[in-house]
């Protein structure tokens, strides 16, 4: 087995990178500075004795992907981690900081998934996982730029699922809710509500192989968000949320 | 959130700069004004505690393995679990272990730690082939005992006061199962402990629990364990699930009569004179890494472990009088170790020489400090030293006598900049 990993150096993908060599998988690990991935690729041959290597790829850069797609034709799945978190006040004033937002997190997933989306049709096998976020359920006021790009990606895997469930292809959305990780790095996450990076691969890694839908790391997620989507919205836009 | 150590004591506020790569770590250490290293925590004291951290654990790749010599070249945030959790089904185990696997390859060098076979093998850094120290100035400079062997003797022991160790070559010890065959001896006074000792310095590894409440007639019994791996086994590794303590102790919890009754049961629950039992790795090496946080047993104002050594030939003098002033004290601990050792190696501030050392876990207390420096004295007179990576409070002056070396150690910080730029709240309280 052999799975693809994009957007390779942030920590979720790090750590799913290891899950899945723990297992037993070759992989490829795709970002937009080959040479800063080398440095996991080296680690996951040594500790667990799979073959690793690394491509660069940047999802915004869509001309590019048609060639990338080319070069790693036979995997077995695809994870894609790829993301940015952004800056909301930033995206409001400047057009290209929400233009990278939803490159990034939205577009440039698109783009490259569906090429291999193509390529399991027709194969009739493999897997697609999408890091989506519980951002994407209901758009807030401080970062609804980034939500708003992850309520793109998470409609899409669900479309791309209902498509390819005939073709035996799975796909599974993961909203991971707040993870200690880089991109939150300085932020005050609530210690429950809160994964680690470890413990959000090994869940990834389980409901994949159980053929899972949709994925919320922390269970309690599932029924934060569903009580905020449910919150009216005449109430919901006086909210400070 | 400020990073505390192993004893929680002190506590201080500081900054936690993690250490992600090397480019982002030379920019650091370029612009802090004043900082140190922390690997993972092991460390009891204020070795690694400091206003800036640079973080290192997160710091953690494997990057080759020579299947045929052994040597494992990785990042300095690798702690020892992941090298045993690879390695050991593999048939290797790192050469060097002290009693938590717990710790940092950057914080092992930094303290240049060692384990049970001390006197078979000598400590961590004898393995270690060369490393890559990240300098104050973000020069990044090979040191081996070759190449720049002045910056290599000082790291090795130096505390995290010389820079960031980046990485290191590091040479595993083949074994060939990982089932390790121990015998326990049990002693009735220090004479009786000294003697078999000297009788098992054959074994590879060996150590001794002391009684250090015991008076009188009993003053010094022990009971000592002495083993090596299995010659022929299976090579199979798993770290067994592991129980926490989730909150502090009760300030109540540990007193002259429990630590008493604990000393009693765990010397008279062995009968026998000398036993025989097969273990595994966890049981052999790390009996309390078992339990998790065990140092929060000490109740939320922390513990030291106060650990020193004497030269072989003071060393039943020295013992005797420092047994005798615990006892005295009342004010003794669950985990007395005590151990001979092998020969001194050349690192500047490297803790062993050989003779014997004596370990104890000490919760801080008002009382306590006015008898560790009592200890001080006769450790001192005795031509002992105190380890630095357990201690908390030595004045400048015993530390100077302990360590003879510490003129050069000090004349290489002049000379990179590293007495500028690096300190710990130990460098400081030492006058490093």
């Amino acid at each position: 087995m052999k799975i693809l990993i994009i957007g390779a150096k942030s920590d979720i993908a790090k750590a799913v990178a290891h899950e899945y060599a723990k297992n037993g998988h070759d992989m490829v690990l795709a970002c937009r500075n080959a040479k800063e991935s080398e440095i996991i690729a080296k680690d996951i041959h040594v500790r667990y004795n799979v073959h690793a290597t690394c491509m660069e790829l940047d999802v915004t850069k869509f001309a590019t992907h048609a060639a990338f797609v080319k070069k790693i034709e036979s995997v077995d799945g695809v994870v894609c981690v790829a993301g940015y978190l952004g800056e909301q006040k930033k995206s409001q004033e400047i057009f290209e900081e929400t233009l990278k937002t939803i490159h990034t997190n939205y577009v440039g997933c698109v783009s490259i998934l569906n090429y291999y989306a193509n390529i399991f049709e027709e194969k009739k096998n493999g897997f697609i996982i999408g890091v989506s976020s519980v951002a994407g359920d209901r758009g807030r006021g401080s970062n609804y730029i980034y939500g708003s790009a992850k309520a793109g990606f998470t409609a899409y895997l669900s479309g791309l699922r209902n498509r390819l469930s005939k073709s035996n292809v799975q796909v599974l959305t993961v909203k991971p809710g707040f993870v200690n990780t880089q991109m939150t790095a300085g932020m005050k996450l609530p210690k429950l509500l809160t994964a680690q990076p470890e413990e959000v691969a090994t869940s990834i890694f389980r409901a994949q192989k159980a053929n899972k839908n949709v994925l919320y790391v922390k269970w309690m997620w599932k029924y934060i968000m569903l009580i905020i989507s449910l919150i009216p919205e005449s109430i919901f836009k006086k909210l400070k949320l | 959130m400020s990073l505390r150590s192993w004893g929680n004591y002190p506590i201080m506020e500081n900054k936690v700069y993690p250490l992600q790569d090397v480019k982002t770590a030379r920019e650091q250490v370029k612009e802090l004004s004043e900082f140190i290293p922390y690997g993972n925590g092991r460390s009891y004291g204020d070795s690694a505690l400091g206003k800036n951290i640079i973080h290192t654990k997160k710091y953690s790749y494997m990057l080759a393995f020579n299947e045929e010599t052994g040597v494992l070249h990785c990042t300095s945030g690798v702690t020892l679990a992941e090298i045993i959790e690879v390695f050991a089904p593999r048939g290797w185990f790192p050469a060097v272990t002290p009693g938590t696997k717990y710790l940092t390859v950057g914080g092992a060098i930094a303290a240049d730690v060692h384990g049970k076979n001390h006197h078979s093998a000598g400590t961590f850094t004898e393995f270690v082939e060369s490393f890559n120290l990240l300098l104050p100035d973000g020069k990044e400079v090979e040191c081996s005992r070759k190449k720049n062997k002045e910056l290599f003797y000082a790291t090795a022991g130096g505390m995290g006061l010389t820079g960031i160790i980046l990485d290191a070559y590091i040479k595993l010890k083949e074994i060939k199962s990982t089932k390790i065959n121990q015998i326990t001896y049990k002693t009735k006074n220090l004479e009786e402990t000294f003697a078999v000792f000297e009788k098992i310095q054959s074994y590879p590894y060996s150590v001794a629990w002391i009684d250090c409440l015991a008076k009188g007639k009993n003053l010094g019994r022990s009971l000592i364990m002495a083993g090596d791996f299995e010659e022929e086994g299976k090579l199979e590794y798993k770290t067994p699930k592991r129980k926490a303590i989730p909150f502090y102790f009760p300030d109540f919890a540990l007193n002259t009569i429990s630590v008493k009754a604990f000393n009693w049961i765990y010397y008279h629950r062995i009968w026998k004179k000398e036993s025989k039992q097969r273990v595994g790795i966890d049981a052999f090496f790390y009996p309390l890494d078992a339990i998790e946080h065990w140092n929060k047993m000490y109740g939320k104002n922390g513990f030291t472990q106060y650990q020193f050594i004497l030269p072989v030939e003071n060393s039943y003098q020295g013992l005797k009088t420092i047994l005798e002033k615990i006892a005295a004290s009342g004010m003794g601990s669950f985990l007395a170790v005590l151990k001979l050792y092998g020969k001194e190696n050349k690192n500047y501030l490297s803790f062993p020489m050989q003779g014997y050392s004596l370990a104890l876990d000490f919760k801080i207390h008002k009382k306590l400090f006015p008898l560790l420096d009592e200890l001080d004295d006769v450790v001192h007179l005795s031509g002992g030293r105190v380890y630095l990576a357990k201690d908390v409070r030595l004045s400048k002056e015993n530390f100077a006598k302990g360590y003879p070396n510490l003129e050069k150690f000090i004349e290489i910080r002049k000379k990179y900049g590293m007495n500028k730029k690096m300190q710990s709240l130990q460098s400081m309280r030492l006058e490093i």
